[in-house]
């Protein structure tokens, strides 16, 4: 849900990064905010445990620019992978303007990936979203580990609409930047179109 | 379905903020702030304002409703409509202002919660005024076809090119 304020001129977007645990997420927006000149950014939020596993959800606020005239702040937040944290998933999904979907690309996390797009689908659902027709873009995430899935195995698997998609390395960075703009760039479409 | 897009026009944000200050004098907070439960921030006033990371604030407050309000589901509540935080030196007073917008009072020594809920209880009633007339406004220019002129129908490749530039 795009929050438009025309008294001070900002739309805010919200991207929610979602995939199975440990595919990638939080370094995802980690790689973002390090890379992110810092008077475009807010701090990043983690709510994590003890383990540096996602409890809750991370947050990163980020000022892109403007687009005529208006100030354009994407909130991205990633939601917990593990699949007990089902009901803080569902939270977190509220309000979404646009999904990115982060793939292992470990043969032993193939099933993890299938069943957390499908609980995407289910918790989209709920909020009233369909996956067919929110702004979506798909990451296969860890391409450097030895024996990846073949791409061409992965997008079968995984793809849901014929979406964008993006080979990733996150904690080098590959493919990050190239994910969250496709993703970004769909929702302002999404925005144009709704005027 | 989803929820629409939450649009804020100049004069309602200005009703808003004048509340929001009313109710900081009142009851002698250290700030106040309205934000949507997506997180956003709408509006805010107070002291210290730019010492304050507003943005997580808003994003954090979200998160916590959020997540009382699916515990009190759990337990067979509606929901919770007040929350309370002590802290040693400030505390925080988080309540529903409609099924939206949230309100949040920060306050010390200076005040106290009974009055803080006091003063609240006004304040809700006139942001539900207004928050009415931005719901009005907003379905009556959905019904004309969009808010014209929009600022979006023109974006460009170009312009998205650009923000990432």
């Amino acid at each position: 849900m795009t929050f438009i304020n025309y008294a001070s001129r900002e739309i805010n977007c919200k991207i929610v990064y979602y995939g199975p645990g440990l595919c990638g997420k939080t370094t995802n927006l980690q790689w973002i905010y390090e890379k992110t000149n810092p008077a475009a950014k807010g701090k990043l939020i983690s709510l994590a445990t003890e383990t540096e596993r996602t409890l809750f959800f991370d947050f990163l606020p980020l000022e892109l620019g403007t687009i005529r005239g208006f100030k354009t702040r994407f909130h991205l937040y990633t939601v917990p992978g593990q699949v007990f944290y089902d009901a803080s998933r569902k939270l977190i999904l509220k309000g979404v303007d646009g999904v990115i979907f982060v793939a292992d690309s470990q043969e032993a996390r193939m099933d993890a990936n299938i069943e957390s797009l499908k609980n995407l689908g289910d918790n989209l659902r709920l909020q009233g979203y369909d996956l067919k027709s929110i702004p979506y873009v798909l990451q296969l995430n860890k391409r450097d580990i030895a024996r990846a899935v073949p791409v061409d195995v992965m997008l079968r698997a995984l793809r849901v609409k014929n979406e964008e998609y993006f080979e990733a390395v996150a904690p080098k960075g590959t493919g990050v930047f190239g994910t969250l703009k496709a993703a970004a760039r769909q929702v302002l479409i999404s925005l144009k179109k709704a005027s | 379905m989803p929820m629409t897009d939450t649009v804020m026009y100049e004069e309602q944000l200005g009703q808003i903020n004048a509340i929001l200050a009313r109710l900081r004098a009142d009851a002698n907070a250290r700030a106040t702030f309205l934000i949507d439960k997506n997180g956003q921030q709408i509006a805010a006033t107070g002291e210290d304002l730019d010492q304050m990371d507003a943005t997580a604030l808003a994003s954090l407050t979200a998160g916590n409703v959020a997540s009382t309000d699916a515990i009190a589901k759990l337990i067979g509540e509606r929901e919770f409509s007040n929350l309370v935080h002590e802290g040693e030196k400030d505390s925080l007073h988080i309540s529903l202002v409609n099924e939206r917008i949230i309100l949040v009072i920060l306050f010390d020594e200076r005040s106290s919660l009974g009055l803080v809920r006091l003063r609240v209880r006004r304040a809700t009633s006139d942001l539900v005024t207004v928050f009415e007339v931005v719901d009005r406004r907003q379905a009556e220019e959905m019904t004309r076809g969009g808010i014209s002129p929009s600022p979006f129908a023109e974006i460009t490749d170009d312009d998205i090119d650009s923000l990432f530039a």
